[in-house]
């Protein structure tokens, strides 16, 4: 069977099981749009294609499957470098397929022409230009095992447009051959079997929980492995919901603005059992006074994470759930009823010590003063509690993503979508639209920072349009808060282009404009009707302005360069503490 | 060169368009210093083979060693330790030769066992292939006559037969 290329290429998507592309054509991608009408693919037509790359993450962080994303050549390509970039740190499966200038055009600064497999290839897994269409679907086939095999991440297919005119003959590959590329998957019994002596012999463990975990699907097999060693497990940013924090073992977020009892857990272990996670500098904070006293076991199923921050005693290149599932084996082998009773005797005393720091240091925030400013801990809260506890929840960065995660209780896995190693502001309204489009059947909330929907907020034209029902929350404090809040802590309060203001725009109108329900609370007595009202709208996505207070800060806080030891708890707490040591005689 | 911050590695790459952009872009973003870099094909047309001598002071090896692994054109890595290679590099130099010169440049040139390639009326160009150690001695030597113009190809590197037999 004779097909152009543009037909091969989207036969090939169909045969990779793509249902929904996120996109918007142009010159060089006209030929692939073509046989679009004609395919069983939905196509999500955004307003930008940095809106179509983070559609395309968020989509594939709450299915697990890759997001597909098109764009046309030069500035299309360039702006889905953000997502690319974004996808890549963390771990994102996500194929993109962008058009090129025809192959005898290529180096002649023809228009709309870039090097997009050399801007990009920094920030992908992988790459390809494509320069014969009897390649397509070997290239296709090969583009999807890369982003979705090994540690996944983002790939880009480039395919120049008389390449997508020419004729090819149909096939489908049978197989793949990839000769530079076998990703890693079963442990080492002998590194699995030392892990087990670590384990058994720790008297102050921590799992150490990270985004790989969710990657590898394996938050059933995790709550395996707590239940059988009864260790207190840390979810990072990338992880919250791996484990739920219900459970009496689950110690919540550690890092920059990890909770204290988190944070100290770490900091005070013996043994850190670090699973799908990386040691990231907003974990760790001055990785030389990290975990100082710590054996480590790292399980992770890049080779180049193993010893890339900190040396472990103990290092296993695997798939994270087979190896949490060997370790679960390995330590059932081990244990009797009398060895496990001695064992929770062993862990008792850590326990007692953790519990101790959660009575001492829990999060902390002042509710509303006299002033009856709007705290947006307290918005988060409400949403929370008046949402069911499968909602998703997506997010920008800065502020609001800190207390979103901090505050938002987690309780399922895929129920957290957010920008963690790359910090894009303006992921969330896109991602909440591809998380939505991904999963129908949930209330999907994005909760924003005023400066964040600034950036991307033109997708909900996309949402409207394409009936896709997301709501946003805006923490709306008239500021780039996290900037801000440096600026107050160690720029002696100098503010250095902050500021936003809280009216300008005019979130409500400007949601109306975009097709959505816009709706503003400047109190916290507003704030649960307006989210009953949100939750009673489910034709058309909306839009919550909370005004909250500009002058919050998030709390607990490791700075930058600092070592976790030295983690600043809230001002009041801080003054509490020194009270009570001071009269207990303590310096 | 000490021995002790370069390391050689050897490595097999698909022979595909752009590899040698993603291997030298691998470097330049995370950092790595490369000391040298010699690409050639192989005896199997589908292979390249990249010598590399990196400065390990700029990263652990073993950390650009698995970075490198990631690249999905990268087939394999091998590591050698100078001590346990044999290595080679080509020299090409031209250097001024006036009639004083000239004598005592082409008995230095047969010392070293090169080979006079080029004759100018001031200048003679040699070529000399051999041990990078020796290479660079030659260049000293070439110093105070007044080098015109100098070119050398990076290193390649085979492990040691001797060294090889020792440890199996």
């Amino acid at each position: 069977m004779q097909l152009t290329g543009a037909q091969a290429l989207i036969r090939s998507l169909e045969h990779e099981g793509v249902e929904v592309v996120f996109g918007l054509p142009g010159g060089a991608i006209l030929p692939v749009y073509d046989p679009i009408i004609d395919s069983s693919l939905r196509h999500i037509l955004v307003r930008h294609e940095q809106g179509a790359g983070h559609a395309a993450e968020g989509y594939a962080q709450v299915t697990g499957r890759p997001g597909v994303a098109m764009v046309t050549s030069g500035p299309g390509a360039t702006n889905i470098v953000t997502p690319l970039a974004d996808a890549y740190m963390d771990s994102v499966p996500l194929v993109v397929i962008s058009g090129q200038v025809p192959t005898a055009a290529i180096g002649s600064d023809a228009f709309q022409e870039c090097d997009t497999t050399g801007i990009t290839m920094g920030v992908t897994k992988h790459n390809w230009l494509i320069t014969s269409a009897e390649d397509i679907p070997r290239v296709i086939r090969e583009a999807f095992h890369v982003a979705t095999t090994g540690r996944p991440g983002p790939v880009l297919v480039d395919i120049p447009k008389d390449i997508s005119n020419s004729m090819m003959d149909w096939y489908w590959p049978e197989s793949i051959e990839m000769r530079g590329y076998s990703p890693a998957s079963d442990p080492d019994p002998s590194a699995i079997a030392a892990a087990v002596e670590l384990i058994l012999s720790a008297a102050r463990p921590v799992l150490y929980v990270g985004g790989g975990v969710l990657k590898s699907r394996a938050a059933a097999a995790l709550a395996a492995l707590v239940e059988a060693t009864g260790i207190p497990v840390v979810t990072t940013l990338m992880a919250r919901g791996a484990f739920p924090d219900s459970h009496p073992l689950c110690l919540g977020m550690p890092g920059m603005h990890g909770n204290y009892t988190a944070v100290t857990a770490m900091q005070e272990a013996d043994l850190l059992v670090a699973l799908g996670s990386r040691f990231d500098d907003r974990v760790t904070g001055k990785a030389s006074a990290f975990a100082p006293k710590a054996k480590v076991i790292h399980v992770d199923i890049d080779p180049a994470e193993i010893g890339k921050v900190r040396r472990p005693d103990v290092g296993i290149v695997a798939d994270c759930r087979l190896a949490i599932e060997a370790l679960v084996a390995g330590v059932g082998e081990r244990s009797s009823e009398a060895a496990a009773a001695e064992r929770s005797e062993q862990l008792r005393p850590w326990l007692a010590q953790i519990t101790e720091w959660q009575e001492r240091f829990p999060l902390y925030y002042e509710t509303s003063d006299e002033s009856g400013r709007l705290k947006p801990q307290f918005v988060v809260e409400a949403l929370r509690d008046a949402t069911p506890d499968d909602t998703i929840v997506v997010s920008g960065v800065g502020q609001h993503q800190m207390w979103a995660s901090q505050y938002w209780r987690f309780e399922h896995p895929y129920t957290w979508v957010n920008s963690g190693g790359l910090g894009t502001m303006g992921y969330a309204v896109p991602a909440a639209i591809g998380a939505k489009v991904g999963r129908p059947d949930k209330l999907v909330w994005a909760i924003d920072g005023d400066g964040c929907f600034q950036m991307t907020a033109q997708e909900l034209v996309t949402a409207t349009s394409e009936r896709i029902p997301i709501k946003v929350a805006i923490l709306n404090n008239a500021y780039l808060g996290m900037v801000r809040q440096w600026q107050h802590m160690f720029y002696e309060e100098r503010y250095s282009e902050v500021y936003l203001s809280p009216d300008l725009p005019d979130y409500v109108m400007w949601a109306e404009a975009m097709g959505c329900v816009g709706l503003r609370v400047d109190s916290p007595d507003e704030v649960h009707s307006a989210i009953e009202k949100a939750g009673s709208i489910d034709d058309r996505p909306v839009v919550i302005d909370f005004r909250t207070d500009s002058m919050e800060q998030v709390y607990p806080m490791v700075a930058a360069g600092t070592s976790n030891s030295d983690i600043i708890v809230h001002p009041s707490q801080a003054k509490a503490e020194a009270k009570a040591e001071a009269k207990a005689g303590r310096p | 060169m000490s021995p002790i911050r370069h390391h050689i590695l050897s490595v097999l790459v698909e022979n595909k368009a752009g590899v040698l952009a993603r291997v030298a872009g691998l470097f330049a973003r995370r950092g790595y210093n490369i000391f040298s870099l010699a690409v050639a094909p192989t005896d199997d047309e589908t292979l390249s083979r990249i010598t590399i001598v990196v400065d390990v002071e700029s990263a652990p090896l073993e950390q650009i060693i698995n970075q490198l692994d990631k690249l999905i054109n990268v087939v394999e890595i091998t590591e050698l330790h100078p001590a346990e290679a044999r290595e080679a590099e080509l020299l090409l130099v031209t250097v001024a030769a006036d009639a004083d010169a000239r004598a005592p440049l082409i008995q230095l040139c047969g010392v070293f066992g090169g080979r006079i390639v080029d004759v100018g009326k001031d200048a003679l160009t040699i070529m000399l292939a051999g041990d990078p150690g020796v290479l660079d001695d030659f260049e000293e030597l070439m110093k105070p006559y007044g080098i015109v113009e100098l070119q050398r190809t990076g290193r390649v590197a085979l492990p040691r037969l001797a060294s090889a037999a020792l440890r199996s």
